[in-house]
């Protein structure tokens, strides 16, 4: 049987749901076996493939880049998986949703700077009005919910995924 | 005693005391109904509609937590239509401020938190509206945060009627809703 393609994807997050994807500790071994990682931050990979099974999305939609790559990802990703707040509800990234981004970057970057009071503009990608969740812009086909999601359910679901199956996640996650 | 009645809810036979809540009377029978505004000792509003239940030859949902119980009244608590809009009713209160639970002080204990995870809610369908609402500051001791606020009114009760001070009451209406101190001053300026 050919392995399944597994990829990860960081967006508006602070990484702490990768670091919890890596505290699943040996089953990250069995996952392996049954699964290359061909995307994300713990590959090297610069374009995201083609026909890729799971992708596990970190981090709510924030940037015209978060837009792009996510849309790239649904296109090329048969089932797409929103894990942790950040992705399901864009949690912390939204606390700054009730500010215009361009009253934000002033407060940040010019009356919160000591030097160089003003906002970035090289190589840096454009606000979205709104921090966003990834189901508001594409079709999510799992929600993982917690900040990070417990590397228990973590377990629980790329097992079951990789057995085929949809993981049954009520009453096991929460917001939070 | 004579003037018991009694009720049957989800099939079972179950006694109930006149002028009861069905809310009440489920309740001190083990069974469980979802319920956020309710609070023991305290009147009922029927603020959040997390307690709807079918009640036999009554073509709508009714509050638990507002229904008297009457004698021979046959009432649902659990079925596939209730799960779905005690759902629809989490979630909308989840899209309409700002509930970041990782970073709120009341993250793992918190009433809107748990029974989301109890009723299966792992995301919210609607778009979140990220309203701006007050933070109040002001008081010496304590602070009114409204990014959380799900106008269950509690607190305005527990003050009117426990406490008997009356400082707290609603403004405006609908989604614009917002608690507001005597009469809508800064909780500094009040006499509490
Ligand atoms: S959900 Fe929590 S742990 Fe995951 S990226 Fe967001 S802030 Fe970090
Ligand atoms: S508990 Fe009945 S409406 Fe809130």
């Amino acid at each position: 049987m050919s392995k399944a393609k597994v990829a990860t994807v960081w967006l508006d997050g602070c990484s702490g749901c990768h670091m919890s994807l890596l505290d699943i500790d040996e089953l990250l071994i069995d996952v392996l076996r049954k699964a290359d990682i061909v995307y994300g931050p713990l590959v090297d990979a610069q374009e995201f493939p083609d026909n890729v099974d799971v992708t596990l999305v970190e981090g709510a939609v924030s940037s015209q880049d978060d837009l792009r790559l996510v849309q790239k990802i649904r296109q090329r990703t048969k089932l797409l998986v929103s894990l942790g707040d950040c992705a399901v509800t864009s949690n912390v990234p939204s606390m700054r949703n009730p500010l215009q981004p361009k009253v934000l970057l002033q407060r940040a970057y010019v009356e919160g700077a000591d030097v160089n009071h003003r906002p970035p503009t090289d190589g840096v990608p454009a606000l979205l009005r709104h921090a966003v969740p990834v189901h508001e812009v594409v079709k999510v086909d799992l929600h993982v919910p917690g900040c990070p999601p417990k590397a228990d359910a973590i377990a629980f679901v790329v097992t079951e995924l990789l057995e085929s199956r949809k993981p049954d996640l009520a009453g096991k996650v929460k917001f939070g | 005693m004579n003037n018991k009645i009694s009720i049957r809810i989800d099939g079972e036979l179950i006694p109930a005391t006149p002028g009861a809540s069905l809310l009440e009377t489920a309740l001190a029978h083990g069974k469980f109904i979802p319920s956020l505004c309710h609070m023991k000792g305290l009147s009922s509003v029927g603020a959040c509609r997390l307690c709807l239940v079918e009640v036999a030859g009554v073509n709508r949902l009714l509050p638990a937590c507002t229904t008297p119980v009457q004698d021979g009244m046959s009432v649902t608590t659990q079925s596939d239509k209730l799960r779905r809009y005690r759902k629809i009713t989490l979630e909308l209160l989840f899209a309409e401020r700002n509930h970041v639970c990782a970073v709120c002080v009341s993250n793992s204990h918190c009433d809107l938190q748990s029974l989301a995870q109890r009723l299966g809610v792992t995301s919210v369908r609607y778009p979140y509206t990220f309203p701006k609402v007050p933070v109040d500051l002001t008081h010496k001791k304590f602070a009114l945060d409204q990014n959380r606020c799900i106008l269950c009114t509690r607190c305005v009760r527990v003050c009117a009627e426990v406490e008997g001070a009356h400082v707290w009451a609603v403004s405006s209406r609908g989604v614009g809703s917002r608690l507001v101190c005597e009469l809508n001053r800064a909780w500094a300026d009040s006499r509490y």
